[in-house]
């Protein structure tokens, strides 16, 4: 099995080499110091990774040639935006067989490495996912001549965002730190406080537990033009779809975590003489944070969603829904694409700290451990 | 059944959290179109009872919280009394937007299940896509809702199939996520006595790993489909009130019309628990066959 050469290495070779031979023998084709300089280095690339098999180090070493080839794979663009043909689409495969054969012997490797270098590898192999993702979708869009309104090039995307870095700003101010943060705060205040009250009177859990998975799926998005018409345009309208979105799977979830804690736990409670309130303070949140933090990072894409399509409704002239609607009116998809990585990034960074404050808080989960 | 198991039954404490519920919202429907009608009382000069006032702000035309009798009338009107081909009609509009949310659902389904299938089987793929497929929902994906429906009706695709695919987009992840941890749930034991059969990894998918997957998939299939319902009404904003539940929001939205929106938000709740419930009995009755009965 060890001897043979993997699918992926014997097909990016092929590639390669059929990507050459049109190269030289159709008419058209387009030439350039890139193009013989990507070719050179996805050939050792596929080389290296034919001789040198094992390991760590011939895995690196792979995935840095073939992302050294990647730099001139999409400079050879420049040379004819638009007319790339198929000896350049042959090679631009190949790269990508490449560096998934690196990320294969990644993978591979990362077995047999210590601890601390196996994390390194597993932040790394997304990554390199995500850079040929957006390598292609440069060089596809760029290279056959996509028109703009359809896919914008990511280049063409990112000079967009540098160049409107205030207007996006006020938008994110807009529909992120008022609408957002305030609509999210109050909604999973209110959902935590109503839990914490309802959890009190068995007849009341047992009637709202049902009603609330209910309303959990219904599609709360709707009341959107409802709380236009009752708070206006501003954000606290926005801010109101918030609360309502977020309220139920706060509620839901509180109520169910709160009773996690083991009917032997809350008997040694009551074995200390602990009041109500020290035994919700010091067993009972303590064992529902997994469940609160559920709502948390769950709220945290709904809050977001909830305060942009809302601003589909209606809005003063500024914020992130406004901005999508009305670029898209006027087909610049360059910049709802800008706008879009801005709430994607607002959105990732968002739950990505929930995530963190998590970790610090329930490290005794065993899902931590 | 005596009178304390009626008191402790679920239906009793849920029936009285809806009558509760209920009660709120008439009280609140009072308290809201109050300052309208006593306006309206002032200018024609009138000076009702506190029941003819009551009265009054429970039947406004363009009420602030349209109480629920005046919902109910509003949708009894646009769902039985009308033809269901006309344009008035909430069975015609719910049904443009069932038609796309079940095309997205099942879109969705198929491709999370393809997704979770390949990621099962290919290491490094599992690695590189499922942190981008968790990255990708914490994206507010309804954003790009609006582009996707402009940007392929500018190339000639409009109707159902851009609609499905922001219903595909929503759906697909629970269901990757679920199958993937459902295809993983054979213990090793189970794994190991298919490796003595010398079972290929396609018999082990299909004999084991797919059906103990079944429980996992239906659960992720209930959040899908509500998900894939609020994809299509989102869908339908952008196109500019043509048709469908969403359209329905909107135009309400342009010309006040409170009752209006009120009737199609509860006809898409209506739907959306109606959608959630029919997979809830396919879940049923898959288990029964298979013998997995609770």
């Amino acid at each position: 099995m060890s001897r043979s050469v993997p699918l992926t290495v014997l097909a990016g070779g092929i590639a390669l080499l059929a990507g050459l031979a049109i190269q030289i023998i159709s008419a058209d084709a387009v030439w350039s110091p890139s193009y013989g300089l990507a070719a050179a280095l996805l050939a050792s690339s596929y080389l290296l990774a034919i001789v040198w098999r094992h390991g760590a180090a011939a895995a690196f070493l792979l995935l840095a040639i073939v992302h050294l080839a990647a730099i001139p794979l999409i400079g050879h663009i420049g040379h004819g935006e638009g007319e790339m043909g198929p000896a350049y689409w042959a090679l631009l495969i190949s790269g990508w067989l490449a560096a998934w054969t690196s990320v294969t012997r990644l993978t591979a490797a990362a077995r047999s490495v210590p601890p601390s270098a196996r994390q390194a590898i597993n932040l790394l192999i997304p990554f390199v996912f995500g850079v040929w993702l957006i390598l292609i979708w440069e060089a596809v869009t760029r290279g056959a001549g996509i028109p703009q309104v359809l896919l914008p090039a990511p280049s063409a995307v990112w000079a967009k965002l540098i160049a409107s870095l205030p207007i996006l700003w006020a938008d994110f101010v807009q529909t992120f730190m008022k609408a957002v943060i305030a609509g999210y705060v109050l909604g999973c205040g209110i959902g935590f406080g109503t839990a914490i009250l309802v959890d009190r009177s068995p007849f009341l859990k047992r009637g709202l537990m049902p009603v609330g998975n209910m309303v959990s799926a219904l599609p709360i998005i709707g009341v959107a033009p409802i709380m236009v018409m009752w708070f206006g345009f501003d954000w606290q309208s926005k801010a109101a779809v918030v609360v309502i979105m977020t309220f139920f799977p706060m509620l839901v979830n509180t109520l169910e975590g709160l009773s996690a804690s083991s009917a032997m736990q809350r008997d040694l409670m009551r074995t200390y003489a602990a009041s109500y309130s020290q035994t919700l303070l010091k067993l009972r949140l303590v064992e529902a944070l997994p469940f609160i933090f559920n709502a948390l990072k769950i709220n945290s894409t709904l809050a977001l969603i909830g305060a942009i399509v809302s601003e589909f409704f209606g809005t003063p002239i500024v914020g992130m829904g406004f901005r999508i609607s009305t670029e898209v009116g006027r087909m610049n998809v360059d910049m709802v694409w800008a706008e879009i990585a801005v709430a994607a990034l607002a959105g990732s960074a968002f739950y990505g700290s929930l995530v963190l404050i998590e970790r610090t808080l329930t490290f005794w989960h065993p899902s931590n451990r | 059944m005596t009178m304390n198991d009626v008191l402790k039954s679920k239906t009793f404490a849920v029936g009285t959290v809806v009558l509760v519920l209920i009660a709120i919202w008439y009280f609140s429907a009072v308290m809201l179109n109050a300052p309208f009608q006593r306006e309206l009382d002032e200018r024609a000069k009138l000076s009702p009872t506190t029941g003819q006032f009551i009265e009054a702000t429970l039947n406004q035309k363009r009420p602030v919280l349209p109480a629920p009798h005046q919902v109910a009338v509003e949708i009894w009107n646009t769902t039985v009394e009308k033809r269901i081909t006309s344009k008035r009609s909430l069975v015609y509009h719910g049904g443009i937007t069932l038609s796309s949310t079940m095309l997205g659902f099942v879109m969705g389904t198929v491709l999370g299940v393809t997704l979770a299938a390949a990621i099962i089987h290919v290491e490094s793929l599992e690695r590189s896509l499922m942190p981008w497929i968790i990255t990708s929902q914490t994206i507010p994906i309804l954003a790009i809702a609006p582009m996707v429906i402009v940007v392929l009706n500018a190339v000639g695709i409009s109707g159902l199939i851009p609609k499905a695919l922001i219903s595909t987009y929503l759906s697909f992840f629970p269901v990757t996520v679920g199958v993937v941890k459902g295809l993983r749930s054979p213990d090793p034991m189970q794994l190991d006595l298919m490796r003595t059969y010398s079972a290929s990894s396609f018999q082990t998918f299909w004999k084991l790993r797919w059906p103990s997957s079944i429980p996992f998939l239906f659960t992720s299939m209930k959040i899908a489909i509500a998900a894939s319902l609020v994809g299509a009404i989102v869908g339908e904003l952008p196109t500019g009130a043509v048709a469908g539940l969403g359209a329905r929001l909107l135009a309400g939205s342009y010309y006040g019309q409170t009752v209006q929106i009120w009737s199609a938000l509860l006809s898409a709740a209506f739907l959306a628990a109606m959608l959630v419930t029919i997979v809830g009995f396919a879940d049923k009755a898959v288990r029964r066959r298979m013998g997995i009965m609770q």
